[in-house]
């Protein structure tokens, strides 16, 4: 039968779906999209403070320092699975770039050589100790991540029960390398790291410029390749995913691995605004990044999730915070209305999809 | 890929099949031929889906040959099956709902382009394959619609479309009409009539009685793992079938 190569299907009985029941339009993502606009509007009208560049700034730097996690643990969420060793990723990694940092630029310590001016070798290139111990504060993450993915897609256990014994592991180790003392970055580096971490362009914070540039690179990854493609069938049906030939255990690795560096890079950021990596930094906020991807309609259940909801969430997370302390309510009241955002925005999104 | 030469495209000899002391399949002979819709019946228990999965690859066989066009072959994994060609429609259908119908055909075979040192998927040719892979299997689907709104007919037709895709010469379709509505079964006939037309064999495996009669040229009926009668459609009835099936007849 020969058929017109341009259309050869003909749709009588199928209709097409309208734009705005497809794609964003029709997701929890663009549902809290609007809410947090409402929600702007609301702030510039409670409070004059709100819309000033010196609040906006600090609002764009506070959920940056946990958006750049969230996109990581997204990519989990996306497969179906959960990463619970985030909050401690996040501590761990921190902890030893600023412990390499502050050994290799001591000049009594065992592991540099001396130069002629007294300085250690390293510090006479500049910029060198600070690669070098933010390559192993990231090394570290990619192992923690590594372990993650092995027991999960190898071994088979729940990413639950794998993540939150990792959670516990992770923060112990932070504990038995440091002693239970904070560590602060050091030497001749410090500065630069400083500036690379808490500094700003232009008036953009420096963390705000990363995580568009992670979010952007992330969309890419999503829809664009075929490692998308196959996180987002590994979280539709994983079942399909194995049958049809793709790599199920290197995927499932791979997403852990990933969303252990984006801990693990989101924590050398903070402990560059901190000034220090404390033992028990980020404690729980393991909560507070699957809380905005939640929110931003990343679905637990697995296959769907994204950039933009990931920042979504944290934003409005950020906003209500922010407008808390704005409009003097006691601080001790954000805790209950992130949970009850948590809830309504699930809410809406089931709602909504009982009606169509 | 039609091809009128007899040589089978699947042979089966003295298959057999023990997990531990239970003797699943024991020495099943058969053959199916290019172009050919042969029925798999059986009841529960009978060895069917045993046998689909030793011919799927997710089995090896422990007696038994099997030649796929005219040579011998050993499957370690499904995948081995599928690059011979052979591609198994499973009752679930195996598709991922949050995805469109043309990622579904393409998922593990993806189209791309390079730019550089990175491969992006090429959206646009895999719709439009995806798009005349529909239309030969003259199924209503659009390749950008999510798998989840579909109608069971548009879902099969997505799974078949994704045998068509690797040129497969022996689809094997487990209980495709299972579970969808009378319409909806007319499509999936229809699908399977479109794949015989382009000279590839289809086994069914079914328990739809009418839906057998309608599409195939061959039954086999399957009864405690072994194989009780392989007659064309036409020597045989629907009454004779289920004897053969409950055992009431021991074999034809």
């Amino acid at each position: 039968m020969a058929m017109p190569m341009e259309s050869p299907i003909t749709f009588s009985n199928v209709g097409k779906i309208r734009w705005w029941q497809r794609g964003i339009f029709a997701s929890q993502t663009g549902y809290v999209l609007l809410a947090l606009a409402v929600l702007l509007v609301i702030m510039h009208f409670a409070s004059p403070y709100f819309f000033t560049q010196g609040n906006m700034q600090n609002v764009a730097k506070n959920f940056s320092f946990i958006a750049i996690a969230t996109l990581g643990v997204t990519f989990v969420i996306i497969t179906g699975g959960i990463d619970l060793s985030v909050g401690s990723m996040m501590c761990f990694s921190a902890m030893i770039t600023s412990m390499v940092m502050t050994e290799l630029s001591a000049p009594g310590s065992p592991l540099v050589h001396m130069a002629a001016d007294g300085k250690t070798v390293l510090a006479n290139v500049p910029g060198l100790i600070l690669l070098i111990s933010i390559l192993a504060g990231l090394g570290v993450a990619l192992i923690a991540g590594l372990v993650n993915g092995f027991c999960i897609a190898v071994l088979g256990l729940s990413p639950f029960v794998t993540t939150l014994g990792m959670l516990s592991i992770v923060r112990g180790l932070g504990y038995v390398v440091s002693n239970g003392r904070g560590s602060f970055p050091g030497g001749p580096d410090a500065d630069y790291f400083y500036a690379l971490t808490s500094g700003d362009v232009l008036g953009v914070p420096a963390p705000f410029i990363y995580l568009v540039i992670l979010a952007l690179a992330m969309a890419v990854v999503l829809h664009h390749s075929a490692f998308g493609r196959h996180v987002f069938a590994l979280g539709g049906n994983e079942k399909a995913a194995e049958l049809t030939g793709i790599p199920v255990v290197r995927v499932k690795i791979e997403v852990y691995v990933i969303c252990a560096l984006a801990a693990g890079l989101q924590g050398i950021i903070i402990s560059g605004w901190l000034g220090s990596a404390p033992a028990n930094m980020a404690t729980s906020y393991e909560l507070n990044v699957i809380a905005a991807a939640v929110i931003g309609g990343a679905n637990l259940a697995g296959g769907i999730g994204g950039p933009l909801g990931a920042i979504v969430g944290c934003v409005l997370l950020e906003v209500i915070r922010n407008g808390l302390v704005l409009a003097q309510v006691s601080s001790y009241w954000q805790q209950t209305l992130v949970g009850v955002i948590i809830i309504l925005a699930v809410l809406v999104d089931r709602i909504r999809s009982r009606m169509t | 890929m039609a091809s009128a030469d007899a040589t089978p495209v699947l042979e089966l000899s003295g298959i057999g099949k023990e997990f531990g002391a239970i003797r699943a399949l024991h020495d099943v002979d058969m053959q199916v031929l290019p172009g050919e819709v042969v029925g798999l019946m059986g009841d529960n228990g009978a060895g069917k889906s045993t046998l689909v999965k030793i011919i799927a690859g997710n089995f090896r066989p422990t007696h038994g040959e099997m030649r796929f066009a005219g040579s011998a072959v050993h499957f370690n994994r499904p995948v081995d099956a599928r690059a011979v060609g052979i591609e198994v429609v499973y009752q679930d259908l195996a598709l991922a709902d949050n995805l469109t119908a043309a990622a579904n055909v393409f998922l593990g075979r993806e189209l791309k382009r390079r730019f550089g040192p990175i491969a992006l998927l090429d959206h646009k040719a895999m719709a439009a394959r995806a798009l005349e892979l529909f239309g030969e299997l003259r199924s209503e689907t659009r390749p950008d619609d999510l798998v989840k709104q579909m109608s069971g007919g548009q879902r099969q037709a997505v799974a078949i479309a994704r045998t068509r895709l690797s040129n497969a010469r022996l689809v094997m379709m487990d209980e495709p009409t299972a579970a969808i509505s009378v319409r909806q079964v007319e499509q999936v006939l229809g699908l399977i009539h479109r794949l015989k037309e382009q000279g590839v064999a289809v086994m069914l495996i079914s328990h739809r009685m009418p839906d057998v009669f309608a599409v195939c040229d061959r039954v086999i009926v399957m009864r405690r793992g072994e194989k009780r009668a392989d007659k064309p459609i036409h020597e045989t009835s629907p009454e004779e079938v289920t004897a053969l099936i409950t055992g009431a007849k021991e074999a034809a």
